[in-house]
């Protein structure tokens, strides 16, 4: 891939109020260390990690509390030191509501680290670096949260993008991590591009953190092989395909992955933990949250992981009863409960303001006003996936109008004059889809075993017939002949015994 | 508490808030309107509109819709308003409501109200009136020029026309109409008494109608590619056919200022509900449209074919739209 200057206009986008500058006034704070972690057990996406401890254990700080198991999965440490109080399901923050397992630390206040030393990723075998990197906990920080060490395995990468767009209104988690850990961030990219062995990076950054740019262009003046390319600020710009596409003029669809093209794309977050990891063997333990919106004093936090988001929504000044949208604006969901604790996923928690409460929700038809196909940044119709999507035409919504290429980044709901939730429309019919996929596989599994039942009963019938036959070609004529004698005087004996017996 | 849902955030716009804007697009030729015919325009739109939002709240009632949502969307306001500047002002009342029924009745509520009627209900109705009443909708109000005086004459607001009074007196053909009849009579075009130099008074309408339109562009209400290629396509048609012969067709600029060609491509064929939604549609749409009235303004047997072709062509949209679906981002 040649690497210019240039870049690469995406199509449509929109231009929200960014918000930004509330949370950027004070430097990074850190709380005390709460009385209570509560650390969920899994945090990422993919198989549940074995727990390796259990009730009454002490644990130190950076010490592994589960285990992965399977390829997909990722280890979760404990934030501080202390004594396991509680393994049981509580309160997480997802959008199901749903509890889910949870390791419950007591802290001793000592904050005391595990035995740790420094990691040399080039002194390690493939393999090894592999197995010590899936016990990092490292995951993608900007909210996806997959395991990092997968994408980090990868061979033929050319290119590494870093995602520092941060383009959902009022989050400045990144922004302000560029700005204060710029040496971290930048030790994080050279590791990286070392693990891949690649010999250049672009560090991808909205126009909206002029501050974060300068520190950048300054730590990075000396630098040959990591560039910096300064985009608009249009939202959704740091959605990865779009990046790409504005970093490199690729454009990639839903059915190829980055890693096709030897492009790998790490948000600044990852990257900081992963310098850290290797740098000061420290596992993913902490993230920074932007605590933001209707909050007399938003800031940005670096937490330990298990926090209780209470804790950061008092120092921020806010109420415990305020309702609470964790990530961005445009992406993130309502927490259902509030009384859950900070997750690796968590890069935002954002108090509802009078703006997002005064939301007009009175859905009216839609008027094809097209207005949602010019903001499209997957460049679909969204209009005609509402349209087959409330009349549940599934087939023509995959074949015709690529539902599974929209990245529900809210654009069109932005725009819609009508006031329709179009993304929950999308949401809906793509599960719908794979609920239709799922059971029609199983029904295919259940049909092939009923056939194949048949297809067995059949041809073991034939081969019993088979059987016989070749018996009975076997045996002669007069053999046989010799048989049915046998028998009758079998038959004769037996009546004789019979009659006998009367007597 | 408030149910959110992602995005959270949403633009301050709503329906009202386009159709508000058409109608700020529609009022300075209003205004020109007035000047030149006096406040009778404004009586047929006051009695107009009033009927036609009584007809789309008793629609709404009948069909178990809540009435205040859908008022306010004000698609029934420009449906109406549009129709009525489409008529000439002078109509009789009782004609104008026949064609306000057949808008917001017929042609909107009857194939499921906003968002769902394939045809343009201005058009539906114009269509209606012309067709049944063909002498009261070809004669149109004669101007004594722009007179401040209109504008202080509030009798008129309420006169309501009666055809038959000072009829020959103040009423005309339209220019186009008056082609048609010389076409028919084998009479030479150019004998007729057309001055480019000063714009009639419903050139200068037309005009109007186009800088309202270039307002709707701006203000992003609408798009480009429809009224750009119906304007492109009326002229380039009727330029093929004026430079075949100059003496039977008129000039490209007389079909672009006469007739309802500025009218049409800002605010009629904009309607999204029943214009495709894909760009090369909204061009193929267009274009089809001027060659269309071209052909009914010159071989057809009315005077202006705008609203037939809108109608035509409304017929054709799925078609249109299924054959210019764009690619999706990444299958190029």
């Amino acid at each position: 891939m040649e690497l210019t200057d240039k870049i690469f206009k995406f199509f449509g986008g929109i231009k929200p109020n960014g918000h930004k500058a509330i949370s950027t006034l004070n430097p990074i704070k850190r709380l005390p260390i709460p009385k209570k972690l509560i650390i969920p057990v899994r945090q990422h996406v993919g198989k549940v990690p074995n727990i390796k401890v259990s009730i009454g254990d002490k644990v130190l700080k950076g010490q592994v509390l589960a285990e992965p198991i399977a390829n997909i999965s990722a280890a979760t440490h404990s934030s501080s030191s202390g004594t396991v109080i509680a393994i049981e399901s509580n309160k997480i923050p997802h959008p199901s509501g749903l509890p889910d397992l949870c390791i419950t630390i007591e802290t001793d206040g000592k904050d005391e680290w595990i035995k740790r030393s420094k990691i040399d990723p080039s002194s390690l075998s493939t393999e090894t670096l592999y197995e010590t990197m899936k016990s990092s906990g490292i995951v993608g920080l900007g909210g996806a949260t997959f395991p990092t060490h997968i994408k980090l395995n990868s061979n033929n990468i050319k290119t590494l993008i870093v995602n520092a767009a941060e383009c959902e209104p009022y989050i400045t988690c990144d922004d302000m991590a560029m700005q204060e850990k710029t040496k971290e961030f930048i030790e994080g990219i050279q590791i990286t591009m070392g693990i891949l062995k690649i010999p250049h990076a672009i560090i991808g950054i909205e126009d909206n953190k002029p501050k974060a740019i300068e520190k950048l262009k300054s730590a990075l003046s000396q630098s040959k092989n990591i560039s910096i390319k300064v985009v608009p600020t249009v939202y959704p710009s740091g959605d990865e395909k779009r990046l790409i596409y504005l970093m490199l003029g690729l454009k990639i669809s839903k059915e190829k992955r980055p890693v096709d093209f030897g492009i790998q794309v790490f948000n600044v977050a990852t990257l900081i933990s992963i310098g850290r990891f290797f740098y000061h063997s420290e596992p993913v333990i902490s993230r920074i949250v932007t605590v933001t919106g209707a909050l007399k004093r938003p800031n940005n936090y670096e937490v330990l992981l298990g926090t209780p988001i209470q804790e950061l929504i008092k120092d921020a000044g806010g109420k415990s009863d305020q309702e609470i949208i964790m990530g961005g604006p445009m992406m993130g969901f309502k927490l259902p409960h509030t009384e859950v604790s900070v997750t690796k996923a968590m890069n935002c928690l954002l108090a509802i303001t009078d703006e997002m409460k005064a939301k007009d929700t009175f859905e009216m038809p839609c008027i094809r006003c097209t207005k949602c196909v010019e903001v499209c940044p997957a460049q679909l119709q969204p209009q005609e996936l509402y349209w087959h999507a409330k009349s549940k035409q599934f087939e023509k919504l995959t074949e015709d109008y690529k539902l599974f290429d929209c990245i529900e980044c809210g654009c069109c709901s932005y725009v819609c004059p009508s006031n329709i939730p179009l993304v929950q429309y999308y949401r809906f019919a793509k599960s719908e889809i794979r609920d239709q996929l799922k059971s029609s596989e199983v029904a295919d599994i259940a049909r092939e075993r009923n056939e194949f039942r048949l297809y067995r009963l059949e041809r073991e019938k034939k081969e019993r017939a088979e059987r016989n036959a070749q018996r009975r070609a076997q045996t002669s004529d007069s053999d046989k002949k010799k048989l049915i004698e046998e028998k009758k005087a079998a038959i004769a004996e037996a009546m004789k015994r019979i009659e006998e017996k009367e007597k | 508490m408030a149910i959110i849902d992602s995005p959270a955030i949403k633009e301050r716009s709503t329906v009202s808030m386009l159709m508000f804007t058409v109608i700020l697009g529609l009022l300075p030729a209003l205004f020109l309107q007035i000047g030149f015919f006096g406040y009778q325009i404004l009586g047929n739109l006051f009695i107009g509109i009033g009927f036609a939002l009584l007809m789309e709240a008793i629609c709404l009632k009948l069909r178990n819709y809540p009435i205040r949502p859908f008022i306010l969307d004000g698609s029934a306001f420009v449906a109406a308003w549009l129709l009525i500047i489409s008529v000439p002002a002078n109509i009789p009342i009782w004609t104008l409501l026949i064609g306000i029924f057949f808008s917001i009745v017929v042609a909107k509520h009857a194939y499921g109200g906003i968002g769902s009627n394939p045809f343009n209900p201005a058009m539906i109705g114009y269509a209606v009136l012309l067709i049944s009443f063909p002498k009261i909708m070809t004669n149109w109000p004669i101007s004594d020029g722009f007179e401040i005086r209109n504008f202080i004459q509030f009798s008129q607001f309420f006169s309501i026309s009666n055809i038959n009074e000072t009829y020959d007196a103040i009423v005309s053909a339209t220019p186009l109409d008056q082609i048609k009849t010389s076409l028919f009579l084998g009479k030479e075009v150019n004998v007729l008494p057309i001055s480019f130099s000063i714009l009639s008074p419903y050139q200068m309408i037309a005009m109007f109608y186009f800088i309202g339109g270039l307002f709707l562009v701006y203000k992003k209400v609408i798009t480009w590619h429809l009224p750009l290629s119906l304007i492109l396509s009326i002229y380039i048609f009727s330029g093929l056919l004026h430079l075949y012969d100059q003496n039977t067709y008129m000039s490209p600029l007389f079909h672009l200022l006469n007739g309802a060609t500025f009218l049409a491509a800002f605010f009629i064929i904009t309607d999204p509900v029943s214009s495709p939604t894909t760009l090369k549609g909204k061009i193929i749409f267009g274009i089809l449209i001027g060659l269309i009235t071209v052909i009914i303004r010159n071989y057809g047997g009315y005077p202006d074919g705008i609203a037939f072709a809108v109608i035509f062509m409304n017929i054709c949209v799925p078609l249109i739209e299924k054959f210019t679906q764009p690619k999706v981002f990444g299958y190029e």
